[in-house]
């Protein structure tokens, strides 16, 4: 009889009842339930958000140090009525705008070159390997010295710390295309100039976008550290500014824009990614 | 069109050593001719396919078509894979035309073979869409579209329906066999599957493994319309059986690797 089985099955607590016990939260691999997932994505937000505020509120930290939300709120709006936080917040958008652009106009046919053909990948993959093991950072010194103090270090500091990791990224990316793909090419008459610009390139782009999206964090991370050290405004020169005057507050209000900015550009990136690659998703 | 593999030999170096893949293969195709390669698993029958398309050299020997030499691949020989191998981001009716665009194949013959090709393989409602919203039988008849779309002299199949469910499987060797015999596309298969060696082709090479080499050849001359029936008389059955007994009787000796 068919029913047996399936009413055994359907009563967990039977007693002869056996295998891995089903659960929600555990699941490996699986979705969770709508409901659920923005119960959990709201509570990532509010849990963290409520102990500091209930922590601030406390008095066992000194205000000073560790200021309320409300402050902090307070902060960025008074950056704000004075026009520094847009200002800021454009003067970063420049420098990490130029010199990760730069850094992707030459990532994209220096990574799918490395890719595509393993002389390109021996004749640089040495170097780049070394290379982007200098930290970034460490560069300061030589760029002040060389390119002075204005804009130009500044650019060449993000994109100095982001293309080495485009250029990898998007040579992994290349693994990826099939083989099969790249040979039914030639079978139907392809060039391989052909295979390289119309089959491994299209197939690499979603890979190239998320290339971006990930080293973009990167190239935040290096403008403030740019900024910390010599820069007129930005949001790292912000910061460095309020802890002169122990402004904790103000830091506080930067890092929460700081973060929220890397979140939108980081959803742009997906955004751009879900519309202009449809074939890729799933 | 004339094919013609002569004293063919291919070996891999691997870690372990030379190994020796296919040894001294002779085989032809003629014009309009349907022909089956069947072999175990290790026999070469796909290095051999990809010898032919030009994707690999031979060790020894040569392959010709119409008296010229092969050295690389090009769309005089369509090729069509087991694996998927639809462009992703382009619709069907893109996938079909693609070869023709990079062949630089006039925009008004292009839409016209297309259009032709897709009839041919009913897809033509499908023209739009793309691979992902296709089954595994349909992405095989856009990959024999678009092959067919730069008219080859010789349409290569590896193995083309193995990852197909028998039902599917099934459907498309009828297909297939419609196909050749409305189009007269010269053809070459490759494959494991007797019953499919036996219901498709005119000539059945017998390739037994390590290295490999072409056992016997066989014409298979059976009466009527093929059609999936067919596979119960007795004389399909006979064939089959005489494949099967040559690819199981191994010659004492031979080593396995």
């Amino acid at each position: 009889m068919i029913t047996q089985p399936l009413s055994s099955a359907a009563n967990p607590q039977a007693p002869e009842a056996q295998g891995l016990k089903p659960t929600v939260f555990w699941g490996i691999a699986e979705d969770i339930p709508q409901p659920l997932q923005w119960g959990l994505m709201g509570l990532s937000i509010t849990v963290p958000f409520g102990l500091w505020w209930l922590l601030a509120n406390s008095g066992v930290i000194n205000p000073k140090f560790l200021p309320s939300p409300i402050e902090v709120a307070q902060a960025f709006g008074n950056l704000w009525q004075k026009g520094y936080l847009l200002q800021d917040t454009f003067a970063s958008f420049f420098r990490v705008g130029s010199g990760f652009l730069l850094a992707a106009i030459l990532s994209v046919p220096i990574g799918i070159g490395m890719g595509t053909f393993a002389s390109i990948r021996a004749l640089m993959e040495p170097i780049i390997g070394i290379v982007r093991y200098m930290p970034a950072p460490a560069f300061i010194p030589l760029l002040i010295i060389y390119l002075g103090l204005d804009e130009p270090p500044k650019i060449a500091l993000i994109f100095i710390g982001t293309i080495f990791f485009n250029i990898l990224m998007i040579m992994d990316g290349v693994k990826f295309v099939p083989k099969d793909l790249i040979e039914t090419t030639y079978t139907l008459g392809g060039q391989r100039l052909q295979v390289l610009l119309r089959v491994i390139t299209p197939y690499v782009v979603p890979k190239i976008i998320d290339t971006f999206r990930v080293n973009m964090a990167a190239s935040w991370n290096l403008v403030v550290v740019a900024e910390l050290l010599a820069a007129n405004e930005g949001l790292g020169k912000r910061i460095e500014l309020a802890q002169r005057f122990f402004r904790t507050d103000e830091i506080f209000a930067c890092l929460i824009v700081l973060g929220l900015i890397g979140f939108a550009i980081d959803l742009t990136f997906r955004w751009i990614l879900k519309t202009s690659c449809k074939w890729a998703i799933e | 069109m004339h094919l013609e593999v002569n004293h063919l030999y291919k070996q891999f170096q691997t870690r372990k050593g030379s190994l020796l893949v296919l040894k001294d293969i002779n085989l032809h195709v003629e014009t309009g001719e349907f022909v089956c390669a069947v072999g175990a698993s290790g026999s070469g029958k796909s290095t051999l396919l990809r010898l032919i398309a030009g994707l690999d050299m031979p060790t020894g020997g040569e392959i010709t078509v119409d008296g010229i030499r092969v050295i690389g691949p090009g769309a005089d020989r369509g090729m069509v894979f087991q694996s998927y191998t639809l462009y992703p981001w382009m619709s069907v009716a893109k996938n079909v035309g693609f070869g023709l665009e990079m062949q630089g194949i006039s925009k008004a013959e292009q839409r016209s073979r297309v259009t032709y090709y897709l009839d041919v393989v009913g897809l033509t409602e499908f023209a739009h869409a793309f691979p992902r919203e296709l089954s595994g039988g349909m992405k095989q008849r856009v990959a024999i579209a678009r092959a067919l779309a730069c008219q080859p002299k010789i349409l290569l199949m590896d193995e083309p329906f193995g990852a197909l469910d028998v039902q599917t499987k099934e459907a498309m060797q009828q297909f297939l066999l419609d196909l050749w015999q409305r189009t007269g596309t010269t053809i070459l298969m490759i494959t494991h599957d007797v019953e499919e060696a036996v219901f498709l082709s005119q000539r059945v090479y017998v390739l037994t493994a390590r290295p490999g080499t072409i056992r016997q050849e066989l014409q298979v001359e059976l009466p009527g319309d093929r059609s999936y029936k067919i596979k119960r008389k007795s004389l399909f059955q006979d064939y089959r059986d005489e494949i099967m007994d040559l690819l199981r009787a191994k010659p004492l000796g031979t080593t396995l690797s």
